[in-house]
């Protein structure tokens, strides 16, 4: 791999940006990672990302939090100490039913809401303490940064990327991976 | 632009007919003599152990419509003096389930009749919405609720006519015998009396229809006009239509069908139909549009609209389970006689029926619409669509049966014909408006953002 090289592209529009990566993408580059200040839609259809699974974690995450509500309360409720509340003694989870339907409700929603929001840092691979992968300071402002790693020629690339809208482009060396 | 084709008036007009015909023939049935239903009764009971549960619960059910016997109690007037001591029980009993027979046909057509105008009704609310709201992607569906609300002013006026014919039969408070014994009844007289319900249901028809005919007035005004003003006039009525409507909303359903169980009220009664409404409408502008793509009449809707429309459907049942929870369990939690009969009229005597409907109009709809890609496979939206139809359907039934035919209940001639009148009728005029303009409004502001939707 010593070939090779990784350039960075600068756009200043979302729009600009959406096109060139749709050209970059039909000249056969391969686009190694967008940076952008916002997310800009429609960007990961035209980067040719696959669907997120998000949503079947989801799925399975709620899963999880209605079996937790419905044996947790089953143990509080029924089995450790049941009460008689508003004349309905608690002696049976079917027949209180309707009274743990929220609690049901709720804590699907917490365990999905949670864990999405971990599963999604995890896979993003961010956690507390982690330093900052972000290249350019810029992109967190008003500039759109396209990461490329190529071994064709620069020449074509970077003439490419000039006629794509790009307002910058730099050449970087990899990082060295200790 | 849609035509009307000949087969299809011969078809909805035969769909009208074929329902009259059976409906005229279930009316005639049930006009039993007294002799007839002691024989009917008689029959029953030698199939053993099931009459002897139906009786017991209406004898519950007798008791449920003394309720106002109850109160005289209180004011210290002897129970015995109220007759039920008067005849045997056997003719009460006798007196009651001929009156219950005699409701059905009234019923059945309501139930019919009202579900229809409920679809029409959600629509136009969902129509106002997006006019106030300024949606962007639904000007091209535009043309397709304004068909459907076209149902609305004689879906409406009908529905106001079959309350006013079938009286008593359908709504108890209309019996003027039965006001005179029943203390609860007297004090909402003020509310609930003939004049005052005609007088508030001819206001909400009116106030709805000209809301309805000054939006599509304006609506086709601004395909030929060259500026924005017939646009801006929509979004201005469209947002005080809405404030008339949900206060209007909920007064219908409370005097089209909460009254039909006089005694029973719940707060949050109009929003649980509120629900079911807009659920139907969504669901009838999404098949009709998927008609309509299927005939290639419909190119620019692409399946962003269909998955738009199918999150409604999905969001729409969804806020529906949530209120029809909301409504039982409070009401079981609390656990207070004149409020808990509503529900134990239910689920004792419509078991079945009742919690169909539940699966059908929640569960239903929320497993087979969750997948994000199922939102925009037509087949889907059609199997979701239907079934969310026939569980709302179920969800009137549920309404208005047990008030008035209480036990005697069943899906037979009566309740099929009306459906078919109804459901004759509502295509006919439906797809007649279809066929009266484009089907975009290509005048539309928004119709270049709406034609451009991708999710």
């Amino acid at each position: 791999m010593g070939s090779e090289k990784i350039f960075h592209a600068f756009y200043n529009d979302d729009d600009i940006l959406l096109s060139a990566v749709k050209k970059i993408r039909e000249n056969h580059y391969d686009i190694e990672e967008i940076y952008t200040p916002f997310p800009v839609h429609g960007l990961d259809k035209a980067m040719g990302l696959e669907p997120t699974r998000i949503a079947i974690a989801a799925f399975i995450y709620g899963c999880i939090g209605i079996t937790v509500a419905t044996l947790m309360m089953n143990y509080i409720m029924i089995v450790d100490w049941p009460q008689n509340i508003g004349g309905k003694p608690s002696f049976s989870y079917m027949e209180n039913l309707p009274a743990f339907v929220p609690i049901m409700f709720e804590m699907t929603v917490f365990h999905a809401a949670h864990l999405m929001v971990i599963t999604f840092y995890l896979r993003s691979k961010m956690w507390p303490l982690k330093e900052a992968e972000n290249p350019d300071p810029r992109t967190t402002d008003d500039h759109f940064l396209v990461e490329i790693h190529t071994n064709k020629p620069e020449g074509v690339l970077k003439k490419l990327l000039r006629e794509s809208g790009a307002v910058e482009i730099n050449e970087v060396k990899p990082k060295v991976h200790s | 632009m849609y035509n009307l084709s000949h087969r299809f008036k011969i078809f909805s007009l035969s769909l009208i007919i074929l329902g009259s015909l059976g409906w005229f023939y279930s009316y005639s049935k049930s006009h039993l003599t007294i002799e007839e239903v002691k024989t009917l009764l008689a029959e029953e009971s030698h199939y053993g152990s099931h009459s002897e549960q139906v009786h017991l619960i209406d004898h519950q059910n007798e008791m449920h419509h003394n309720q106002g016997v109850y109160v005289d109690e209180k004011n210290g007037v002897d129970y015995e003096a109220h007759g039920h001591e008067a005849h045997g029980h056997e003719d009460e009993h006798a007196e009651h389930v001929l009156h219950q027979i005699h409701n059905r046909p009234y019923a059945a057509l309501y139930v019919a009749a009202f579900f229809f105008m409920m679809i029409s009704l959600g629509a136009l609310a969902f129509y106002a919405i997006q006019y106030a709201s300024q949606a962007g992607w639904s000007p091209v569906l535009f043309r397709v609720m304004e068909a459907i609300t076209y149902y609305l002013l004689p879906g409406a006026l009908i529905v106001l006519l079959i309350a006013i014919i079938g009286d008593k039969h359908i709504f108890i408070w209309m019996d003027p015998e039965v006001v005179a014994h029943d203390k609860i009844i007297q004090g909402k007289e003020s509310w609930l009396n003939k004049n005052a319900f005609i007088v508030r249901g001819l206001i909400y028809i009116g106030g709805w229809s000209l809301y309805r005919y000054f939006s599509r007035k304006f609506s086709l005004a601004q395909d030929k006009a060259d500026d924005n003003k017939n646009f801006k006039r929509n979004f201005q009525i469209s947002a005080g239509f809405l404030v008339f409507f949900i206060y209007t909303e909920s007064m219908m359903s409370w005097d089209w069908i909460m009254s039909v169980d006089p005694h029973w009220f719940s707060t949050l009664f109009g929003w649980y139909v509120l629900a079911s409404m807009v659920v139907s409408g969504i669901t009838v502008i999404a098949l009709i549009t998927i008609y309509l793509n299927s005939k290639g009449l419909m190119k620019y809707v692409n399946d962003s609209h269909l998955h738009d429309l199918a999150k409604f459907m999905f969001g729409f049942s969804v806020f529906w389970a949530y209120l029809w929870f909301s409504q039982f369990m409070l009401i079981w939690y609390a656990n207070i006689p004149e409020e808990v009969t509503y529900f134990v009229t239910r689920i004792e005597m419509y078991p079945i029926p009742f919690f169909t409907m539940f699966c059908l109009n929640f569960i239903f709809p929320f497993l087979v619409l969750m997948n994000s890609d199922y939102k925009r496979i037509p087949i889907f939206i059609i199997m979701a669509g239907v079934i969310i139809l026939v569980g709302h359907y179920m969800d009137v039934y549920m309404m208005i049966m047990p008030a008035t035919v209480i036990d005697r209940y069943g899906f037979g001639i009566a309740e099929f014909s009306s459906i078919l009148i109804f459901l004759g009728l509502f295509l006919l005029l439906v797809f007649y408006a279809l066929s009266k303009e484009e089907l975009l409004a290509k005048g539309n502001p928004m119709i270049k953002e709406s034609e451009n939707f991708h999710y």
